[in-house]
């Protein structure tokens, strides 16, 4: 088990003169067994980020390291990789095969880490039981589930590989308001007890607040600010941070005027 | 339970085809095996007999039966049909379908090697085949295969392309699947479906092909006859005795069309399997109706919408999607509609605005805006009633926005169609508007298209449009779901300003309760179907002062800048009801920790409530039970 060390990388898309850099030198640390937050408005950078960890996106410069290899050189074998960082992804309809059972989709991941003797249905069972879904619903397709139900599924698969690290790409954002406490619930849960270390990406600083240990904020390819996830968004220093905390509706202010006196305030 | 249907389909044209097909496989099998050596012996003594009651189609100039020779044909014209399109196929498959798994490089080179294949003249591609290996029954079938190849390919590789930018793919690459699993567990299931028909549907075109190549005298070569090479035979004596050319032209055409329309009844059959399959109008008998009597009492409002029932048609009856909603707009007044996905919060407002989605059946005991009363009118008196004064705003600004139109454009279409504006008049309006939504360069901004516009000036664009007729009524579907927050907040901000400017009502729909509580006055919740709670949004602020359940539970559910870290975010137990049932009480008492007996048998009615609005609960929590309320049935 180790920590997730990434520095000074850097991302660009496009040749030459049309090239575009979306990540601009971030350096950043999951420490093992955390949740660290990366929040960001669109076109930030963050999910790219979240794309090279996950090995999808070839960086320009810098390293991520996970333990004493570094992911952007040394991949290692097909297993191996899977075993460094799996992902879960933001659209819960389409990152599960509409074509196989929960069942199936579940008992594939545990086959290929453990061979077909750990990929039983008492394997199938615990996973469920480990994301709160009964062990009927392994029989089960996509398309019977709710969006909060999938993205348990999604969640269990990665847990079948006991990966090192998790990227949680925006994994709330196409999930219904009464059902994303949930799955962060669940995460939280799951943080405690199996001691994951977790890259959380999100747009909403109020569940990082509520999920992660530590946050950093970026924007145009860069971390503008970093530090303890409630601290940022109680106490925030740059000017970014500032607006994006002031920008989150709020139900105190339900039935006031402070959607307009607010706009007057900022810039 | 969903219950599917996966017995073979009823459809009289899938029962013709499926009968024509077994004829074709009987006679394939069993004509060679009976009249195999009578179709071959010559007769010398029958040459060129005319069609007799011993010979129905009379002989060939060698007195062989031409209508055994064409039953005996089957088999080999046949045979080869399936070969040929089995051959492309597979090979198809694998150019087309393969780099879904090998990555986009491979995708790209063999996109490249299927449009330079697709180029090839079909024909020129055969003949050289024929030129390369010699005439004969083996080359006629590698023909085709070859010039069906790249279709196939093409095929496969516009269905798998969507496999390959899908997540779940993503996901097995991640996991360490093997590409070989991906592309038999992951890329050829979610690709099979229309594969399939193309490729039934294909043998018949390729049974006319090969008929086609031996009629040329380059496929089936003497002594081996197939249908093609029969024709080539009777057509030299198609003056003399056309039957003998009728015989196998017909059996050609019988064949060709037994494979295409069993293709057509295939795809009709995957097609109506996917989804559910809907009774028709007629057994689904009249669209549900709300059962209370429309009252009046309060003075009229701008929108007073009463008993509004929306259904969609289901597998076993009705969907009811929106049961019996009742509420009312001041003018001027802002009205948030909170709920989850499918608790129909957007078909009421879609549907109020004559906008109901295809096959909706609504229906109302009134929905009156400004005065008139809609519900009676037919859709076409009810949208130019409506005219330029409701406005809509839509979720996705992308699909909203007619792509090909510059934008400036698309908002003067407003002033010129229903203002009658000059078209230069219609477009300083339209530049005008844009100015208002804080749109820079509005001037430049107007010459362009929609995606040359950011998400959020996209939508600030929409709501500019929707401004373009000073509409007294803006109906808003999530307009800010997509967009950052901070975008969000102007989006937000925009809409309230315009509403204050220009004196216009607004109801906007969100599933995001904060939103709500932040722009609008008012607030409605609804659960499946109905209206639970319709309460004054400063109330949201204070949880204690919210009556129904569902409503507290939303408004706990979200974390906010302030929850406690170190508790479980509150959250709502269970699943939203089965809408296809009648619900006989509250729709969520199975969620609610508050429910009695009295709740799982009869529906609580939605009513005045102390807090000022009205709820639909048997047990409100904001500690002023039903019966101390004055038991006034007036709407608020």
């Amino acid at each position: 088990m180790a920590d997730l060390v990434i520095d000074d990388l850097v991302v660009t898309f496009g040749h030459g003169r049309r090239s575009f850099t979306a990540v601009d030198g971030v350096s950043l640390t999951v420490p093992h067994g955390r949740i660290v937050g990366l929040v960001g408005e669109s076109g930030s950078g963050k999910s790219t980020v979240a794309r090279t960890v996950a090995g999808f996106q070839k960086a320009v410069s810098g390293s991520i390291r996970l333990g004493d290899r570094d992911l952007l050189v040394h991949r290692g074998s097909a297993r191996e990789r899977a075993r460094d960082v799996q992902m879960v992804f933001q659209d819960p309809y389409s990152s599960l095969n509409p074509r196989m059972t929960v069942g199936e989709t579940l008992a594939e991941a545990l086959t290929i880490h453990l061979g077909r003797d750990g990929a039983g249905p008492a394997a199938v069972g615990e996973l469920l039981e480990l994301v709160r879904l009964k062990a009927s619903a392994g029989d089960r397709y996509p398309a019977q589930l709710s969006g909060g139900m999938r993205q348990r599924v999604a969640i269990a698969r990665c847990l079948a590989v006991r990966p090192q690290l998790i990227v949680a790409d925006e994994i709330t954002s196409a999930l219904d308001a009464s059902v994303q406490g949930a799955v962060l619930n669940l995460i939280r849960d799951l943080q405690r007890e199996l001691g994951l270390s977790v890259l959380f990406i999100t747009h909403n600083l109020a569940a990082v607040r509520y999920i992660a240990d530590t946050t950093a904020v970026m924007r145009h390819g860069q971390i503008v600010e970093t530090g303890d996830a409630a601290e940022i968004v109680a106490h925030p220093r740059h000017d970014y941070t500032r607006s994006l905390v002031a920008a989150i509706p709020r139900i105190e202010h339900a039935g006031t005027d402070h959607l307009l006196t607010a706009l007057e305030a900022t810039p | 339970m969903i219950r599917r249907r996966m017995a073979l389909p009823t459809q009289p044209m899938a029962v013709i085809t499926t009968v024509m097909l077994l004829i074709l496989v009987l006679v394939a099998i069993f004509a060679p095996m009976w009249w195999g050596e009578q179709a071959v012996a010559a007769d010398p003594d029958a040459i060129g007999l005319p069609p007799s009651s011993e010979h129905l189609l009379g002989t060939d100039k060698l007195g062989r039966d031409i209508l055994l020779r064409t039953l005996v044909a089957t088999r080999l014209s046949l045979v080869m049909a399936l070969a040929a399109t089995g051959l492309g196929a597979v090979a198809g498959l694998v150019l087309g379908a393969l780099p879904a798994v090998l990555g986009p490089r491979a995708q790209r080179w063999f996109a490249d090697v299927i449009a330079t294949w697709l180029a090839f003249p079909v024909l020129l591609l055969a003949m050289l085949t024929v030129i390369l290996l010699g005439p004969g029954a083996i080359t006629a079938v590698v023909a085709l295969a070859v010039t069906m190849v790249p279709s196939f390919a093409r095929l496969a590789q516009t269905l798998s392309a969507r496999v390959a930018g899908a997540e779940y793919l993503a996901a097995a690459r991640m996991l360490g699947v093997s590409r070989g699993r991906q592309f038999t567990h992951y890329v050829l299931p979610n690709i099979a479906e229309p594969v399939i028909v193309n490729v039934t549907m294909s043998v018949g075109g390729g049974l006319l092909a090969l008929s086609s190549l031996s009629f040329l005298g380059i496929g089936v070569q003497p002594p081996q006859f197939d249908w093609g090479r029969m024709l080539s035979e009777g057509f030299a004596q198609v003056y003399v005795s056309p039957i003998a050319a009728i015989g196998p032209g017909v059996a050609v055409v019988f064949a060709g069309l037994a494979f295409s329309l069993f293709g057509e009844a295939l795809a009709a059959f995957l097609r109506n399997r996917g989804g559910s399959r809907a009774l028709s109008r007629r057994r689904l008998g009249p669209a549900p109706r709300a059962a209370t009597p429309a009252q009046q009492s309060a003075p009229p409002a701008l929108l007073e919408v009463e008993g509004l029932c929306v259904s969609f048609p289901g597998e076993s009856g009705w969907q009811r999607i929106v049961r019996d909603v009742s509420f009312r707009v001041e003018a001027g007044e802002l009205v948030g509609v909170v709920g989850e996905s499918g608790s129909g919060k957007s078909v009421t407002l879609m549907s109020v605005a004559q906008l109901a989605p295809a096959g909706a059946a609504v229906t109302a005991s009134r929905i009156s805006f400004d005065g008139t009363d809609i519900a009676p009118l037919s859709d076409r008196q009810a949208s130019k009633a409506l005219g330029t004064k409701v406005g809509v705003v839509f979720q996705d600004s992308l699909t909203a926005l007619n792509p090909a139109l510059r934008v400036g454009g698309q908002l003067a279409e407003v002033p010129r169609v229903h203002g009658g504006s000059s078209r230069a008049d219609a477009h300083r309006q339209a530049v005008e508007a844009l100015g208002r939504v804080d749109i820079p360069n509005p001037e430049q901004r107007a010459q362009q298209f929609p995606h040359e516009f950011s998400g959020g000036m996209r939508q600030r664009a929409l709501i500019a449009m929707s401004q373009m007729g000073s509409p007294s009524l803006i109906i808003a579907d999530e307009p800010t779901t997509a967009l950052d927050v901070t975008v969000q907040r102007r989006v937000l901000v925009m809409l309230r300003k315009e509403c204050a400017d220009n004196g216009a009502a607004a109801i906007v729909v969100s599933h995001d309760i904060a939103v709500l509580g932040e722009l609008c006055r008012r607030i409605i919740v609804m659960y499946a179907g109905r209206i639970v709670e319709d309460v004054d949004a400063t109330l949201l602020a204070r949880s204690d002062a919210l009556a129904h359940p569902y409503t507290r539970a939303l408004a706990a559910s979200l974390p906010d800048l302030d929850t406690d870290r170190s508790a479980p975010l509150a959250t709502i137990p269970g699943e939203p009801p089965d809408l296809s049932q009648e619900l006989p009480g509250c729709a969520f008492a199975a969620r609610c920790p508050f429910a009695t007996d009295r709740c799982r048998t009869e529906a609580p009615p939605l009513r005045a409530h102390a807090h000022g609005g009205r709820v639909a609960c048997w047990h409100p929590q904001d500690g002023m039970s039903r019966e101390e309320r004055p038991r006034a049935e007036v709407t608020v």
